[in-house]
């Protein structure tokens, strides 16, 4: 236990250390994230100030949705970015043959988005708080277990495009970083589930994301979610985080069996 | 009786795409204490055999088993064995000491300063120990390899090609270093190179691969005088010309 403890304290300081000299890593914590609060900030403000009609929430929404997707985005990207450092630096052989299980190395991923996504919402929180009065007080305690459930559903998407690296190396690249936005408009970050069309709702209402932003915009206006979405939330990502752990472990077993792992990165 | 650090039992191994052989029935044995070389052309199953023993791959058939146990029983045999391979790196972007660090903790070494320490003026990188690994030259970046393969005291110690980018100086002090640590220790080693030179000198054993197969195992002596050759590197070069040892060794 305290050994496990330790393998996944040294992956993890792997991946943290990394940011202590670059100014490069650092803008992928800082950067995008304000630059996307910035830019959809003002652009709400802006409309919000010209329209004629009921879209007091706008702003709330916008930036509550902002803060949410760069939870699960980050989350994803901890995951899938340290396996790929491994592969771009070509380290990753040097760990498959330490004594290191894979479930630790997940954890050590894990543990590294969420550090990661406590930086950038707590970031986040203060820009939106200076320059929109949006307070995240206002979403009192129940922002969370929000918060924790959009982590959980990243790291179950970095999960699954790790193990698609894992299987097929640098050929599905694109397809590991386009993912996460294939999924973003099925999950109803930004608008409410009535807004997509009918056959994509089912699509929709199948993954926790949905619910979790519906939820999202329900405590922003007062309206917290009750008993059963929360166990709408916590079931479907229970489910997608159990199949993306076998998932993983099955890639890693199919990279394994042909033989692809001591050559990744290479090909 | 200690396990035998490596026991490599008919092993074969298949491309998925070409289904052509990469290994083909082949068997060896590494003993406790002793160094055993890999040898062959390019394309001869090296590489494949080393991906096999360290478990980064599953053979068709047959089985290696490192001190008794599979390789994929991970957390039981991978904390008696190390590699340093020229082909796998350590991350560019920590530096020497970060990296050492790290990987001693990963294998739970128990004085991770003092260690580090001696194997960094062993290797002589004392004074590199702060540079980011993506600014090392290519002989100091094998010699910090080296260096993380001995961090947690290896039973079995595998090297791909350890010497290739070292100036003949270094590489002659890397060589006396290992043997040294064979003697104080017991270690044993599985070593790959081209250079027979090295081989020869360094070598209690050789296993000679071509295409996928097996053409001759035993000393270097003994190789040299069934084979009737003057040096490893003139039957390296008929190998690797003709393979007209296959017709030549029946028995093989």
């Amino acid at each position: 236990m305290i050994a496990g403890a330790g393998r996944i304290w040294a992956l993890w300081l792997r991946y943290a250390l990394l940011h202590r000299r670059s100014l490069v890593r650092m803008f992928d914590i800082v950067f995008w994230p304000v630059l996307d609060l910035l830019v959809w900030g003002f652009v709400t403000r802006f409309i919000q100030q010209e329209a004629n009609g009921p879209i007091a929430h706008f702003i709330i929404f916008l930036i509550g949705a902002l803060i949410g997707w760069d939870i699960h985005y980050r989350g994803q990207q901890a995951v899938t970015i340290s396996l790929m450092e491994e592969i771009w630096t070509r380290n990753l052989v040097n760990l498959l043959i330490a004594p290191v299980r894979l479930l630790d190395w997940v954890a050590a991923t894990f543990f590294y988005g969420a550090a990661k996504v406590a930086i950038i919402a707590a970031l986040l929180s203060a820009i939106a708080q200076w320059l929109y009065a949006f307070h995240i007080a206002q979403v009192g305690w129940a922002f969370v277990p929000l918060a924790a459930n959009l982590l959980i559903f990243g790291w179950t998407v970095g999960l699954i495009t790790s193990g698609i690296l894992l299987r097929f190396g640098y050929a599905a690249e694109a397809l590991i970083w386009g993912i996460p936005f294939l999924l973003q408009p099925f999950s109803c970050v930004f608008y409410p589930l009535r807004s997509l069309p009918e056959w994509a709702q089912p699509i929709a209402l199948a993954l926790p994301t949905t619910h979790i932003f519906e939820a999202l915009r329900g405590v922003l206006i007062g309206q917290p979610p009750g008993w059963p979405v929360w166990s709408v939330i916590g079931g479907l990502n229970l489910v997608y985080f159990a199949a993306a752990i076998f998932f993983f472990t099955r890639m890693f077993s199919l990279a394994r069996t042909g033989g692809y792992l001591g050559r990744l990165g290479q090909d | 009786m200690p396990s035998i650090p490596l026991a490599v039992d008919h092993l074969a191994y298949r491309y998925r795409r070409s289904q052509e052989y990469a290994l083909h029935d082949f068997s060896f044995e590494v003993k406790p204490g002793e160094i055993v070389g890999l040898l062959g052309p390019n394309g001869a199953g090296k590489t494949t055999t080393l991906h096999a023993v360290l478990g980064l791959l599953m053979p068709a058939s047959g089985e290696v088993k490192l001190f008794g146990h599979s390789p994929t029983d991970r957390m039981r045999v991978l904390g008696r064995l190390n590699f340093a391979s020229v082909d796998v790196h350590l991350p560019s972007n920590l530096t020497c000491g970060e990296t050492l660090d790290i990987f001693a903790r990963l294998y739970a070494v128990a004085d991770r300063a003092q260690t580090i320490r001696r194997w960094l003026e062993e290797l002589e990188l004392t004074q590199l120990k702060s540079r980011l690994i993506g600014t090392l030259s290519a002989g100091e970046h094998m010699r910090l390899k080296i260096c993380k393969a001995l961090l947690n005291a290896p039973d079995l110690l595998i090297l791909d090609e350890p010497t290739l980018s070292l100036d003949p100086a270094m590489a002659q002090h890397v060589r006396d270093l290992l043997k040294r640590i064979q003697r104080e220790r017991g270690m044993a080693m599985l070593h790959t190179s081209h250079n027979m030179q090295e081989v020869e000198a360094f070598c209690d054993r050789i296993v000679f691969l071509h295409r996928g197969r097996k053409l001759a195992e035993g000393t270097p002596q003994e190789v040299l005088s069934r084979f009737q050759s003057q040096s490893l590197q003139e039957l390296f070069i008929r190998v690797a010309r003709s393979g007209e040892l296959f017709a030549a060794e029946p028995e093989q």
